[in-house]
């Protein structure tokens, strides 16, 4: 009895409280009010992420200044001791090179050849779909799987030598010479993602409106101006989706490198991915390899956000 | 672009595109080619069709690289992390899509972070979470790995999907009485089916796909993935070409079939997916 008077006093009082001003538990509410979902919905992934990403890295960030090497109870605070050192580092330097060579020439290779591509699979030729199929598939394939493949394709006796042969040009060493190992590892690269760039493309060329282009050529464009001026400034927004997608890429190499070539011959190959999983792992240097690594981070955002910028802006000029 | 009429140009077009898919394709070729042959053929002949197929380098491939286990141990992987990428990346989603504005942008940057953080600082630490939590070598540590790695751009992904249903589907939800769960599982869900496809296609190839993660957390266990059981036997049985390419084979066939299954709705989900 004395119960249910209670609780019925208890509602009539909260509906009375909401008519009025806010009751006191409305300030938390506020507070924490989301303006629509409860929170429950976003905790369980800021917690995954909080534990599994940024704990990690912060961690890692703070070993960068110590003399860590991973396994130790004993961790001694040591400054910058690890960033002088890689100063004077050859191999440090040499990683960074080879890097951003790859890097780089990945972005020319599959813009380029991706826009090809895209402009060919996208004309009215027959075999469009097939070519797509043909051209995409290698995208999906393990990367380290495929890179074995390529691995006997460039070996001594392998089919790249015996095809030099059969039109009598002497035999290279695809994966010992150091020019030629960067080579290779850039065209297994090439051949696995340039299917990306073309998709890419090809949703960008798929969104162009065919009015302006049949204008152009009413104008009297003939098909390389037409794309020059016509498609490709509409093409924008994708090329700075393939620009930054191969940058990063190419930034963050390893799968290739340890199939083909180990970072040989000699330091050769070596990038700085694979150099800091070298680093910290085999060598149980951690800590120097955590300064690497944020180092390598530093360098990338040096380079990604600024031509993020630049693209984005072109967009905005075009667009 | 315009289509225009099938001229001499289109056809010069279409014979040097064919080419080049060819001599693209030539390598796949090869590795199926010298899979079905033995030593001495392939030794003598490797670029010639099998006429006489051998099928001993897969069966020994199968049993020396202890494949099936290797196969299973994906499987898992693959599943329990898509589970949970989901799930957990649908949630978040809903709730960012629905929050204030300021509130928004920030928790969007957070997560952003991720991505310009490197992750290798993170990995160190992180193994030795694993391993003071004895998961090292098996399926979890790598579950809870992709998890937090995917989680970001998998939000992303549902975020500017849900942004684009009108908040007036949730509303009739609620006057009709329903909680946030059941506007959710009944409403939101249901509608974000395509893009739960794209999730689920590119989460699924990058973690059947990923070397690195499971060399460091499963190398030498009898849980390895895939990539890794592959790796492990090419880089001892290098002499025999035969047997390493029949190990390639049975490695990239999953994929190759789930590609030959949903070769449209993977361009589509490669094109579309990764501009988040």
């Amino acid at each position: 009895m004395d119960g249910t008077a209670g609780a019925n006093t208890l509602t009539v009082d909260s509906a009375a409280g909401e008519l009025a001003t806010p009751p006191p538990q409305s300030l938390w509410r506020r507070v924490l009010a989301s303006g629509g979902v409860s929170y429950l919905f976003i905790l369980p992934a800021v917690a995954i992420y909080v534990a599994v990403i940024l704990a990690p890295i912060l961690m890692g960030a703070g070993y960068a200044f110590t003399d860590w090497d991973g396994l130790r109870q004993i961790v001694n605070y040591n400054g910058l001791a690890n960033f002088r050192r890689m100063i004077g580092d050859q191999q440090v330097r040499s990683a960074i090179s080879t890097t951003l060579i790859i890097a780089f020439s990945l972005v020319v290779v599959k813009v380029v050849l991706g826009l090809v591509l895209a402009l060919v699979v996208n004309s009215n030729v027959k075999s469009r779909n097939w070519l797509r199929l043909v051209f995409f598939m290698p995208v999906v394939l393990t990367p380290i799987i495929v890179s074995y493949m390529w691995k006997y394709i460039f070996s001594n006796n392998g089919t790249l030598n015996t095809l030099l042969k059969m039109v009598g040009l002497e035999p290279l060493r695809w994966l010992g010479d150091p020019t030629l190992a960067l080579i290779s590892v850039i065209i297994v690269t090439s051949w696995q993602s340039v299917g990306l760039s073309m998709v890419i493309f090809l949703a960008g060329l798929q969104a162009v409106p065919p009015e302006l282009e049949e204008a152009a050529t009413i104008d009297g464009a003939n098909p390389l101006q037409r794309i020059w001026h016509v498609t490709l400034p509409l093409l924008a927004p994708a090329m700075t989706v393939c620009v930054v997608i191969a940058l990063i890429q190419g930034l963050r190499f390893f799968d290739q490198i340890y199939a083909l070539t180990r970072g040989g011959p000699g330091y050769a190959t070596e990038t700085l991915s694979t150099m800091i999983y070298r680093i910290s792992f085999q060598f149980g240097e951690f800590s120097y390899g955590a300064a690497v690594a944020m180092v390598f981070s530093l360098i990338v955002g040096v380079i990604v956000l600024p031509v993020m910028q630049v693209l984005r802006r072109r967009e905005i000029a075009h667009g | 672009m315009a289509k225009g009429r099938y001229t001499a140009g289109t056809f010069a077009v279409e014979v040097a595109a064919t080419v080049a898919a060819i001599c693209f394709i030539f390598p796949v070729y090869l590795l199926v080619t010298i899979a079905l042959k033995e030593r001495s053929t392939w030794s003598r002949n490797p670029m010639s069709p099998p006429f006489n197929p051998y099928f001993g380098n897969f069966k020994q491939a199968w049993h020396e690289a202890y494949l099936g286990d290797a196969l299973i141990s994906s499987i898992v992987v693959v599943t329990l992390s898509l589970v949970i990428l989901v799930t957990v990346g649908a949630f978040a989603a809903y709730f960012l899509a629905r929050c204030k504005p300021r509130l928004g942008y920030t928790l969007y940057v957070f997560f952003l972070l991720a991505m310009v953080l490197p992750f290798q600082l993170g990995l160190l630490p992180l193994y030795q979470m694993m391993r003071d939590l004895g998961l090292l070598g098996t399926p979890f540590s790598l579950v809870i790995f992709y998890c937090g790695y995917q989680l970001p751009f998998t939000v992303f992904l549902y975020t500017g999907y849900i942004r684009a249903l009108p908040r007036a589907y949730d509303e009739a939800a609620k006057i009709d009485g329903a909680t946030d769960m059941q506007t959710f599982l009944h409403v939101i869900f249901p509608m974000i089916r395509p893009v739960t496809g794209t999730v689920i296609i590119l989460n699924c190839v990058f973690v059947w796909n990923d070397f690195m993660t499971p060399l460091l957390y499963l190398q030498g266990s009898r849980w390895a993935t895939v990539p890794v059981a592959v790796a492990a036997f090419v880089d001892q049985e290098i002499t025999d070409w035969g047997i390493v390419f029949a190990a390639l084979v049975i490695g990239i066939a999953p994929v190759m079939a789930l590609f030959a299954v949903l070769q449209r709705h993977m361009m589509e989900g490669f094109a579309g997916g990764l501009k988040a």
